[in-house]
C-alpha cells in the first residue's frame, strides 16, 4: 500500500515527527515562523510547537548557523533551515570551520549534531545570484555528511536518520522538486549511506541526483524509445559517495553519464567520473560523458537559463553520442 | 602611530581574603611562567605553527574566570593557554597539545591555537577571529532551552568587534535574552593593526550599547576590579537578565605571534604598559596590605615554576598518535 503525497509534504511530516518525538529538536531560520517557511514547509508549525522550538531568525547567516552548532554541542538536536544554498555563502566559515573540524581537532570530545536544511538549484528565472547549485562544495569538506532527497521517499525519510547521526549532516532540497507528487509506500525504508538505482538498465549507467533525477529519468523514457535500455542512478548521498554502487552500475552498463547541475569544472561529477576511473576503468566501453551547468552565472531570461542547465535532451544526446 | 599611553598601575587594597588572593596570585604567575617556556620551546622547536602569548593579560583571564562556576559554558580565542590553565586543564595536558603529542588534551591534533576540555566544558580554542561568537549564542541558547543554571562566557579580542559575527551574535543573543557573558578582550591591537585604524567607533561599549545590551568597562589590568566587576557580570546574566558585554581593557607585553616584527608600535608604548604589569602591581598591593610576603611570593613562583618543568617533561615523554588514528573521529562513529 502506498498513499500519495508531494515533495513538500513528505519533508513537512518528517519535520513534524522529529520535533514531536523529540523535544531537543528544533527549527530555526528565517521565516520558519510566523510566515510559514519560505516555502511553506513549516506552516502551523509555530501555533503547534511554540515559538522556542519554531525560532524565525533575522537575516543574519552566519549568526543562526554558527548559533544552531553551538546548541547542538550543548545538547540540542537543532534543525537549522538556510533558505537557500546561496546564502549560505555567508556562512560557510561556522559550518566549515566549525561544524566540520570540532570533532577531530577536539581529539573526539564533541560531536557536533547538527542538521542543516537549504534549498539549491536553478530553474526558476531567479538569476545568478538565486540559483546556485554548491553541493559539491560542500561534499568536498571532511566532518560534513551532504544529502540530496529527489523523491518523495527521501524527502520523507532522510531527517530522521540525519538526525540521529551524532555529526554535521547537510540536506539540499532542490526547488524544483517541491512540487514533486509521488507514491509513498506504506514500509518506506530510507538510509543515508546508500547510492540507489531508480531505474533498472543495462545500456548506459545515468548518474545522478536532486533536481537533475526527474531530467535523467526523462532522458532515459526518450532513450527507451529510441531502444537504448538506460540505469538512472541517484546518488542520494554526496558525502560520503557509494563508490560500489556506483562502479556497480558502471560494471553492468559499461557507459556512463554522469549529470549534475554543478559547474562542470571542479564539480561534483568530476569526482563521480574519477572513481570511476579509479574503479572500474577496465569496465568502460567509452570516455566517461557528463552533462553539467554551462560555466556562466546562470542568466535571468528563460530560454537562456533552459540553454545554461542540464535537461533531458542534452542528457539523451549525450547518450546517444556513445552509439554513434 | 597612535600613542596609548597607560594610566597609572592599579593600586589601592585588596578586598579579599588571604587564601583566595594567593590563588589568583599563584594562578597568574603560573600562566606567565608556562608562556615563557612555550616561547622557549618554541624557540627549541618543540613547539611549532602558530603560537600566541597571553603574557601581560594574566588579570583578565584569571579574575574572570575565578567569577564563573565549574558548570559554565567557556568559549576562547586562538590566545587561549591561560583560560585552559585556570579553568582546570592540567599543565601537561596544554604542553603536551602545544609538542603536539598524543598525551595532549587534543591528542596533537589542535596544538596552541585548539585546546578542548570536555570536563571544565572549554569548547575552544576558535582560530577564526570571531568564530567562537555564534557558538558561545548557540550554548547560551541550548542552556536556556534545557532551564539550565550555567551560562556561557565567551572571550574574543578587539578584533574580533570589526567581523559580521561579533554583531550578529550580539543582536542574537540580545534579541533572544541568552545567558551570554561577552568577554572582550581589548588589548589595542588586532595582530599588528590598532584600533584606532581598525574601528570607526573605538568605544566598544557604545557597539554593546547599540544591541540593547548592558555594558562595562574594567581595568583588565587590575585584576581585582576584573573579578568584582566579572562577579557582578555573571551573576546578573544567570538571573536571567540576558547578555552582558565586558571590555577589558589590558595590553599584550610580548608580539602577536612568534612571527611578529612589532614595526606596528613603539617599545616606549610597551615598557610603559609594563608598569602596569597585573603580577607587580598585586603583589605590591598584597603585600601593602599584609596579605603577602616576599617569602610567599618566592614559594609561588618557585611552585610554578616546578609545575612548568613537570609539564614540560610530560609533554617530553609523551608519545605520538600513531598515523594509523590520522582519520579516526572525522566522524563519532
Amino acid at each position: 500500500m502506498s498513499r500519495k503525497l508531494n515533495y513538500r509534504e513528505a519533508m513537512r511530516e518528517a519535520m513534524h515527527e522529529a520535533l514531536t518525538n523529540d523535544p531537543r529538536v528544533f527549527l530555526m531560520g528565517e521565516d520558519v515562523g510566523m510566515y510559514g517557511g519560505t516555502y511553506a514547509f513549516s506552516k502551523g508549525f509555530l501555533d503547534e510547537f511554540g515559538p522556542e522550538r519554531i525560532r524565525d531568525t533575522p537575516l543574519s547567516e552566519l549568526g543562526f548557523v554558527g548559533a544552531g552548532i553551538g546548541a547542538a554541542l550543548g545538547g540540542m538536536r537543532p534543525i537549522v533551515e538556510v533558505m537557500t544554498v546561496n546564502f549560505s555563502l555567508l556562512a560557510l566559515d561556522q559550518i566549515v570551520n566549525s561544524a566540520a573540524t570540532f570533532r577531530h581537532m577536539s581529539g573526539g570530545q564533541f560531536s557536533v549534531p547538527l542538521v542543516i536544511r537549504m534549498t539549491t538549484g536553478a530553474g526558476r528565472q531567479l538569476a545568478a545570484q538565486h540559483s546556485h547549485s554548491l553541493e559539491g562544495w560542500y561534499a568536498h569538506i571532511p566532518g560534513i555528511k551532504v544529502l540530496a532527497p529527489a523523491t518523495i521517499e527521501d524527502a520523507r525519510g532522510m531527517l530522521a536518520p540525519a538526525l540521529a547521526d551524532p555529526d554535521p549532516v547537510v540536506i539540499f532540497e532542490h526547488a524544483a522538486l517541491f512540487n514533486m507528487e509521488g507514491g509513498l509506500p506504506d514500509d518506506w525504508n530510507v538510509d543515508i549511506s546508500s547510492a540507489k538505482v531508480r531505474r533498472a538498465g543495462k545500456d548506459v549507467a545515468i548518474i545522478t541526483h536532486g533536481g537533475s533525477l526527474p531530467k535523467a529519468l526523462a532522458a532515459a523514457e526518450q532513450l527507451a524509445a529510441a531502444g537504448i535500455d538506460a540505469e538512472v542512478l541517484d546518488l542520494r548521498v554526496l558525502r560520503p559517495l557509494d563508490t560500489a554502487t556506483i562502479a556497480a552500475s558502471v560494471a553492468k552498463c559499461h557507459r556512463a553519464v554522469v549529470v549534475d547541475e554543478g559547474w562542470r569544472t571542479g564539480s561534483l561529477a568530476a569526482e563521480v567520473m574519477a572513481r570511476i576511473m579509479e574503479n572500474a576503468f577496465f569496465e568502460l566501453d567509452a570516455p566517461v560523458a557528463r552533462v553539467c551547468s554551462e560555466e556562466v552565472p546562470i542568466p535571468y531570461a528563460r530560454h537562456m537559463e533552459e540553454a545554461a542547465l542540464p535537461q533531458a535532451d542534452k542528457i539523451v544526446a549525450a547518450v546517444k553520442g556513445f552509439f554513434a | 602611530m597612535t600613542d596609548h599611553h597607560a594610566a597609572a598601575p592599579p593600586a589601592g587594597p585588596v578586598p579579599w581574603d588571604k587564601a583566595f588572593a594567593l590563588k589568583l596570585l599563584a594562578d597568574m604567575v603560573r600562566i606567565r611562567r608556562m608562556e615563557e617556556k612555550s616561547a622557549e620551546m618554541y624557540g627549541a622547536g618543540k613547539i611549532r605553527g602558530f603560537l600566541h602569548l597571553y603574557i601581560g593579560e594574566e588579570a583578565t583571564a584569571v579574575g574572570a574566570l575565578h567569577a564563573l562556576s565549574p558548570e559554565d559554558n567557556i568559549v576562547a580565542t586562538y590566545r587561549e593557554h591561560g583560560h585552559a590553565l585556570v579553568r582546570g586543564m592540567g599543565m601537561g595536558a596544554i604542553m603536551a597539545e602545544m609538542y603536539g603529542k598524543r598525551e595532549g588534551c587534543a591528542h596533537g591534533r589542535g596544538g596552541s591555537m585548539h585546546l578542548f576540555d570536555k570536563a571544565t566544558r572549554l569548547f575552544g580554542g576558535n582560530a577564526i577571529v570571531g568564530g567562537g561568537l555564534p557558538l558561545a549564542v548557540g550554548l547560551g541558547l541550548a542552556g536556556k532551552m534545557q532551564n539550565e543554571k550555567r551560562i556561557t562566557a565567551c572571550f574574543f579580542g578587539d578584533g574580533a568587534v570589526a567581523e559580521g559575527a561579533f554583531h550578529e551574535s550580539m543582536n542574537l543573543a540580545a534579541l533572544w535574552k541568552l545567558p551570554v557573558l561577552f568577554c572582550c578582550e581589548n588589548n589595542l591591537f588586532g595582530m599588528g593593526t590598532s584600533i584606532e585604524r581598525a574601528e570607526s567607533q573605538t568605544d566598544l561599549c557604545v557597539k554593546a550599547a547599540s544591541y540593547n545590551m548592558p555594558a562595562l568597562k574594567v581595568d583588565g589590568m587590575d585584576i581585582v576590579a576584573v573579578h568584582e566587576v566579572t562577579k557582578q557580570a555573571a551573576q546578573r546574566v544567570r538571573a536571567g537578565e540576558g547578555p552582558l558585554f565586558v571590555e577589558y581593557q589590558t595590553y599584550r607585553f610580548r608580539a602577536h605571534s612568534m612571527f611578529d616584527a612589532e614595526l606596528y608600535r613603539q617599545k616606549a608604548e610597551v615598557e610603559e604598559w609594563k608598569t602596569r604589569g597585573p603580577i607587580h602591581t598585586f603583589s605590591a598591593r598584597l603585600k601593602a596590605g599584609g596579605k603577602l610576603t616576599e617569602e610567599e611570593f618566592l614559594a609561588i613562583d618557585a611552585a610554578a615554576n616546578a609545575e612548568v618543568e613537570a609539564a614540560v617533561a610530560f609533554a617530553e615523554a609523551g608519545t605520538w598518535e600513531p598515523i594509523e588514528d590520522l582519520l579516526k573521529d572525522v566522524h563519532t562513529s
